[in-house]
Order: structure tokens, then C-alpha cells, then sequence
């Protein structure tokens, strides 16, 4: 994390760990909704740790905001832990769907040739149409709509971010400090300090 | 006539079967519960037909409407340290509670609410009395959680009340569907919880960050400590003064920290914020080190942030480390509990005297009377001020009473001018300004403080607001003392449009019933005075009777709170006329 906090927006990715709660989902999606904030893309899943949640939400802004975000987050009784990353930070991926008429597909080499190219693999062919899948980035994953467009694309769909943070050594033994009334210090993290004057540099 | 005393159940063994409803109340009793505020219908009947025996463990107060229940748990929170309760059924009454919930989250108030809900298989059918209350509440507490089976009540219940109680208190509710208030189960005792994985009430004190502190405090030439209800909520009254004691420096108040230090004390320099003191404002952008103790840098305190005490390195204790740099970037982060914070950074701080920077407080302060406070607390103008009601009832009490305010000119007077000899003395809507706080929340603070003065200082505007609440003062017989002063105006409002609005007064010409009358209805004896000759035998009389007593006085029409800091300026730009 950089000394001085960018005034540029950009894109964040937010994970939080929590327990499996009913409402959660609710909760936290009213901390972005209470201050007018987009969330760009959210996804739930299973976490590395059986029981444990994982959320990953993207959001662009100021890291600022997203420490205070990130605060207001980790504050919510059933969340564990909360990191924030810009898209450097971690390995990231989402996945799009593309359902094209078979016909063109199968008359036009140039098509088949194009989809390869980018990466796509066809899902499932049927008489009518085909569905093709990418996994990518999100410019990868738009480039394809734009050639596809001019051969009919009936119907696209994408799916939310998933990001892995690059340093991250997972969840296992963080948990292990929760489990304990009284945490090491090392539950404290992605404190970024003001450098007002400089008393603390992190 | 014999009375026959009725026992409340023991608790039961493991393994005996009990409804949920009553599993809950002997979770009730376990946790200390000894005043539950509520209104019965049908989604909770259940508990309360349980209830029905445990009236000698658990004494239930019937409000009015749930609103007055869940102010009347704030005030018994507030003046007792403990967490409230409130009962309310399904659907209305449960959305009765909201404004509760929410002046209790921002205020840091810890309550445990417990709603009625329809039947488990009618969720989500628009049943009757059904709302999503998980859904509408979950914005305005702490926690909530919805129980559909009884087995899980206990664990829920003492999850609430850590949840409530610990770090950073607040509003917690749980949602009972009517079929698991029913249910029977085989009862395994009640545990109180004291650590839940994902919640960590307290952040770890670093120990570096104290020394810094102490370091930043020792060299300061102009420190100035600003403190809030964290004092009292740490219950660390007592250290608090050890450290401002140690180091000499001048200290002041937000009105949610009003009385952790008393009134009189030499380095007590006043109020904070748009309406606070002269100096604490004006010397806030002066000072070298701010100390910000258990307050949350609300914007009526700083005005304009971006022109807030620039000059100055921040030092902020706070148990909630969301709180830190939220509004005013922090150089020493001291994150805990200000009871072992306080400590530990008194060992490392040097004694000293500011004298001369205290003296430069008591010239503002000087400048403040001759401007303002002496014309309003010792008025030469025919008609009475609110200043002077406040001045005559510390008279009266010494300074030792609960003064229970409502929201608006007179709150900030009260707040400005009310003596405080003890902690847990002014209970006020401080962050979400609700006006009928007060009459509901001073009768759960005679409740949760019975050996007390209790004083509510209620406008025009605000008593008529939960003036049904009087029937619970009523019925239940409690002694509150109830002092409307009456500009028959919504002053507040009418000020902002005098001095922003060019004084357009849009609807603030507010007529009242014959509050005189209205009391003697409900059997409370009152009065109604305009003449300053009668005022402070009319607030002996008020003080002196037996019970409750409903005293009006009516002020002069048009007065201004001042000092004030306009919305958008600088706290240095306070003005005094």
C-alpha cells in the first residue's frame, strides 16, 4: 500500500471473510447503498475455510473511501475480516456467456476463427444456437460482444469478479486468532494512517 | 387484605421442558433484566403470557406506544449503565421502534428489543401484523437476528445482550415468530456469552501508539482535550479526571459527554459545537494537540471540517476503529477502551499546569458572559428566558439531578447552562435530534436511576410529540418532574428562518393544549406561570411534591441560542450575537 493515499478513483477490489448469516448480504450491501455508492460487480462464495464466506465486491473510488468502507464493513458483527486491493493486488477473473445463431457460426469460418482467437470455448451446440464461455478481464470479455455483435449475438451474460490477492496467505491460521478471546496483533491490518505530520509512516 | 406474593419460577433443571417464551424470560433474569418496557399484541402474546410469572423478577412497564417504550429503555440505559429492554409485537409495533433504534445506534445506547412476528409458515404472505422487520431494522442496529425455532433462544438472547453491552454498545433486536415463542423444547440452561469469533468488541492496545501520545502530549504547549460519552459509556469517569488532573489540561464537553466531569471542575472549559461555549470553539483552532476522547467529531461539533483545528496533531481514543480518521485525520490513533487507554497514557504523561493557556479559556468564557450568558441567565427583559428556568432549577437542585432534555433551543440551553455534580446526568438525543425524546426517556431514567432527580426539560414542539406517555407515568406512578418551557414557537426552526430565511417563519407557530389540564386528566397535579416572580417557588413546588408534577412556563417568544456556529462555517467564526 502506497504512503500517500491517490486522490484517483479507480477500481478496488473488496474481500470480506464472514460467518454464513442470513441478512448479511443485506447489511453490507446498505453500507454502499446508505453513502450512494455503485458496487461494480459483487460475487458470495465458499471461502478456503469450511462455514467461512467470502465476499468480493468492487467498487470504483478513492482509497479513502474504501478504508472507511472497508472500516464500516469490518465493524458488522458477523464479518471476520476485510481487505481491500487495487486490481495490481490481485489475480482476478470473470466469466461471460455468449449465445450466437448456429447457422452463422457454422456457415462462417471467419466466426469459429475469431472465437478462438479470443480465447472462447463453446458451452453447449444445438440446432438453433450456440453458447460460447470466456474467462478474462473485463476488456477481454467486452471485446468479444463487439465481434460478435455484427453475426447475430442473441443473448450475453457476465458473471461478477472473483480476485485472488496475490499476497494473501489465506484465511486458515488469521481464523485461528479470531477463535481466541484475546488476538494477536496481527488481525489489525490495511490500517493506512493518516501522514498528516508524519508521526507514523505504514 | 392478604396479598399473596407470587414466585417468580427458579430456573429450571436441564432437560425440562419450557416454550421458548419462557426460556427467554429465564435468559431475562440470568442477565440482571430487572425493568422490561413494552406494549402487548398479538404476535408476542406468547411472552407475554409468560411473563404473567415473572412479575416479581421482571417488572414491565406499559407504555403508551412503543416509540415511548423504546425512549423510556434509552433513558433507563442512560441513567443506569445497563441495557434496556423493550417488548413491541409484530408489524406496527415493530416499526414503532425504528426512531428508537436508530437515536439508540447513533447514540450508542445498548438495548435489547424483542418483536412478536407471525407464525414461521407465514412469513412473506403479507399475514396480518407482518413486516419485514429483519429487513427494515437492519440499518438501525447493532445486530438483529430473526428466531424461527425455540432451541435457539438462549444462545440468541445471550448473544444480543454481549453484542448490545460490549465495545462499541448499541441497539440489538430479535425477532420471535409466534410458533417459536410456543414451542416446547428440552431447556439446557442459560450461558452468557462473552466472545463471538467474528466480533471483536475492543481493538488491541498498542502500546507504541500510547507512547506517542504521551510524547505528543508532553511536548504540547496547547493541548486541549475534547471528550464524549465514550467517558461515561467506558465507565472510566475516574481515570479521566486522574488524567486530566495529571496533565493540567483544559477539557470540554460534547453534549453526549456532558457530566463525566463535573460542571465545576477547574479545567471543565464548556461545550463543544454550534451552540457550545465560546472559547472551546474559537481555541479548538488554536490549540497545538487535540485529544479527542470517546467522541466522534459529529459535524454540529467541527462545522466546516476542511477549516477544523489544522494547526493541531490529533490524537483520538476510540473503541471503534471506523471512528478513527472518519472525519478528522488522526495522527496518534490510541484504539481501546478508554478505561485501559486512560491509564496507561497517564503513567507516560508529565504533570504540569497550563495555566496560562487555561486563563486564555476563562477570557473567552468571560467575553461569553458579558456577551451572552449574563442577559440570558439573569434576564433585565420582561419576559423569562429558558437560561434563567435552567439557572433557577440549579439552584433548586444543586446540580444533583438527571436532566432529561428533548431537541431544540431548549435542549442546547439546558445542555449550556444545566449543572452536572455526577456522570449519567444529562440524557439527551445528541446525534439523531429526536424531538418526544424526552418525557419517554425521562421516566425509563427514573426507572434505571429511582434514587434520583428526575427533570425533564421538554419544549412546546416536543412534548406534544409523545404526549401520551403520561399515561404511563400514570399508571405506573413514577416521579418525574416535568418542565415545559414554552416559546409557543418551534423555536429552533424559527430561529434558523429568522437568521438564514430571512425570516420567513413557514409553520413554526405552534399552538399547545392547556398542558395544566391535559395533566390533571391523567391525575398529575400542575402548573402554568409567565411571571418571574413566581418562578422559583413554582420550581420548589414542582421539586418538593411527592410525585410526578407537570410545571409550564411560559418564555419569551423570540429568543436566539447563541454562541453559534453556523451550518457551513468555521468553528473560529462562532458568533455571539
Amino acid at each position: 500500500m502506497s504512503e500517500q493515499a491517490p486522490i484517483e478513483r479507480q477500481e478496488y477490489n473488496i474481500t470480506v471473510y464472514t460467518e454464513n448469516q442470513i441478512g448479511l448480504l443485506n447489511r453490507i450491501a446498505m453500507i454502499f447503498s446508505r453513502r450512494k455508492m455503485n458496487i461494480e460487480s459483487l460475487n458470495t462464495s465458499p471461502s478456503e475455510i469450511e462455514g467461512i464466506h467470502r465476499f468480493n465486491i468492487v467498487i470504483h473510488e478513492t482509497e479513502e473511501v474504501v478504508s472507511k468502507i472497508a472500516r464500516q464493513i469490518e465493524k458488522q458483527v458477523e464479518v471476520l475480516k476485510v481487505y481491500f486491493n487495487t486490481n495490481e493486488d490481485v489475480i482476478w477473473q470473470e466469466m461471460a456467456l455468449y449465445k450466437v445463431p448456429t447457422d452463422i457460426v457454422a456457415e462462417k469460418a471467419k466466426v469459429e476463427r475469431l472465437l478462438r482467437e479470443n480465447g472462447a470455448r463453446v458451452v453447449v451446440i444445438r440446432k438453433d444456437y450456440t453458447v460460447f464461455e470466456t474467462t478474462g478481464h473485463r476488456e477481454e470479455t467486452d471485446n468479444l460482444i463487439k465481434i460478435l455483435q455484427p453475426f447475430g449475438l442473441i443473448e450475453f451474460v457476465r458473471s461478477a469478479r472473483i480476485a485472488i490477492i496475490k499476497d494473501s496467505d489465506g484465511f486458515n491460521r488469521k481464523l485461528r486468532e479470531f477463535e481466541r478471546a484475546e488476538p494477536g496483533h496481527d488481525v489489525v491490518e490495511n490500517e493506512f494512517l493518516n501522514s498528516r505530520e508524519k508521526v507514523f509512516t505504514m | 387484605m392478604l396479598t399473596q406474593e407470587k414466585q417468580a419460577p427458579a430456573l429450571p433443571e436441564t432437560d425440562t421442558q419450557l416454550s421458548g417464551s419462557q426460556a427467554l424470560l429465564h435468559g431475562f433474569v440470568v442477565e440482571g433484566v430487572d425493568t422490561i418496557f413494552g406494549y402487548p399484541g398479538g404476535a408476542i402474546m406468547p411472552i407475554y403470557d409468560a411473563l404473567y410469572d415473572f412479575e416479581c423478577d421482571l417488572k414491565h412497564i406499559l407504555v403508551r406506544h412503543e416509540q415511548g417504550g423504546i425512549h423510556a429503555a434509552q433513558g433507563y440505559a442512560r441513567s443506569s449503565g445497563k441495557v434496556g429492554v423493550v417488548f413491541a409485537t409484530s408489524g406496527p409495533g415493530a416499526t414503532n421502534l425504528v426512531t428508537g433504534l436508530a437515536d439508540a445506534l447513533i447514540d450508542s445506547t445498548p438495548l435489547v428489543c424483542i418483536t412478536g412476528q407471525v407464525f414461521a409458515h407465514l412469513l412473506g404472505t403479507d399475514a396480518f401484523q407482518e413486516a419485514d422487520v429483519i429487513g427494515i431494522t437492519t440499518p438501525v442496529t447493532k445486530w438483529n437476528y430473526q428466531v424461527t425455532d425455540a432451541t435457539e433462544i438462549p444462545e440468541v438472547l445471550a448473544k444480543a445482550f454481549h453484542i448490545a453491552r460490549s465495545g462499541r454498545p448499541g441497539p440489538v433486536l430479535i425477532d420471535i415468530t409466534k410458533n417459536a415463542q410456543l414451542q416446547k423444547f428440552a431447556f439446557q440452561g442459560y450461558t452468557p456469552c462473552d466472545h463471538i469469533r467474528s466480533y471483536r468488541p475492543k481493538p488491541i492496545v498498542r502500546k507504541e501508539y500510547i507512547r506517542q501520545a504521551a510524547e505528543l502530549i508532553n511536548k504540547a504547549k496547547k493541548p486541549f482535550v475534547l471528550w464524549g460519552q465514550g467517558v461515561m459509556l467506558g465507565s472510566a469517569e475516574q481515570e479521566f479526571k486522574a488524567f486530566l488532573e495529571k496533565t493540567g489540561i483544559p477539557a470540554a464537553w460534547t453534549i453526549m459527554g456532558a457530566g463525566a466531569l463535573p460542571t465545576d471542575h477547574p479545567q471543565n472549559v464548556g461545550m463543544l459545537g454550534m451552540h457550545g461555549n465560546y472559547g472551546p470553539n474559537v481555541m479548538t483552532n488554536e490549540c497545538d494537540v487535540l485529544i479527542a476522547i470517546g467522541m466522534r467529531f459529529d459535524d454540529r461539533v467541527t462545522g466546516r471540517l476542511d477549516k477544523y483545528a489544522k494547526q493541531a496533531q490529533v490524537i483520538h481514543l476510540d473503541i471503534d476503529p471506523a471512528e478513527i480518521d472518519k472525519n478528522v485525520k488522526t495522527t496518534v490513533p490510541v484504539w481501546g477502551d478508554c478505561k485501559e487507554t486512560l491509564p496507561l497514557l497517564t503513567q507516560m504523561v508529565e504533570t504540569k499546569q497550563h495555566t496560562e493557556w487555561l486563563a486564555k479559556f476563562r477570557e473567552f468564557e468571560q467575553k461569553e458572559i458579558d456577551a451572552v450568558i449574563r442577559e440570558e441567565l439573569f434576564p433585565t427583559s420582561e419576559e423569562m428566558t429558558m437560561g434563567e428556568v435552567i439557572q433557577q432549577l440549579n439552584e433548586l437542585t444543586k446540580g444533583e439531578a438527571i436532566i432529561v432534555t428533548d431537541v431544540g433551543q431548549h435542549q442546547m440551553v439546558a445542555c449550556r447552562y444545566a449543572k452536572l455534580n455526577h456522570t449519567r446526568s444529562n440524557i439527551t438525543s445528541g446525534g439523531l435530534g429526536t424531538m418526544g425524546f424526552a418525557l419517554p426517556a425521562a421516566i425509563g431514567a427514573k426507572f434505571g436511576a429511582p434514587n434520583r432527580t428526575v427533570v425533564a426539560v421538554i419544549g412546546d414542539g416536543g412534548m406534544q410529540m409523545t404526549i401520551q406517555e403520561l399515561g404511563t407515568i400514570m399508571q405506573s406512578g413514577i416521579d418525574v418532574k416535568i418542565l415545559i418551557l414554552n416559546n409557543q414557537f418551534l423555536g429552533m426552526v424559527r430561529q434558523w428562518q429568522e437568521l438564514f430565511h430571512e425570516r420567513r417563519y413557514s409553520f413554526v407557530d405552534i399552538t399547545s393544549p392547556d398542558y395544566v389540564q391535559v395533566a390533571k386528566g391523567y391525575g398529575i397535579p400542575g402548573r402554568s406561570i409567565n411571571q418571574r416572580e413566581n418562578l422559583v417557588e413554582a420550581l420548589q413546588q414542582m421539586l418538593s411534591n411527592p410525585g410526578s408534577f407537570l410545571l409550564e412556563v411560559m418564555v419569551t417568544k423570540e429568543n436566539n441560542v447563541f454562541p453559534m456556529v453556523p451550518q457551513g462555517c468555521s468553528v473560529s467564526e462562532i458568533r455571539l450575537k
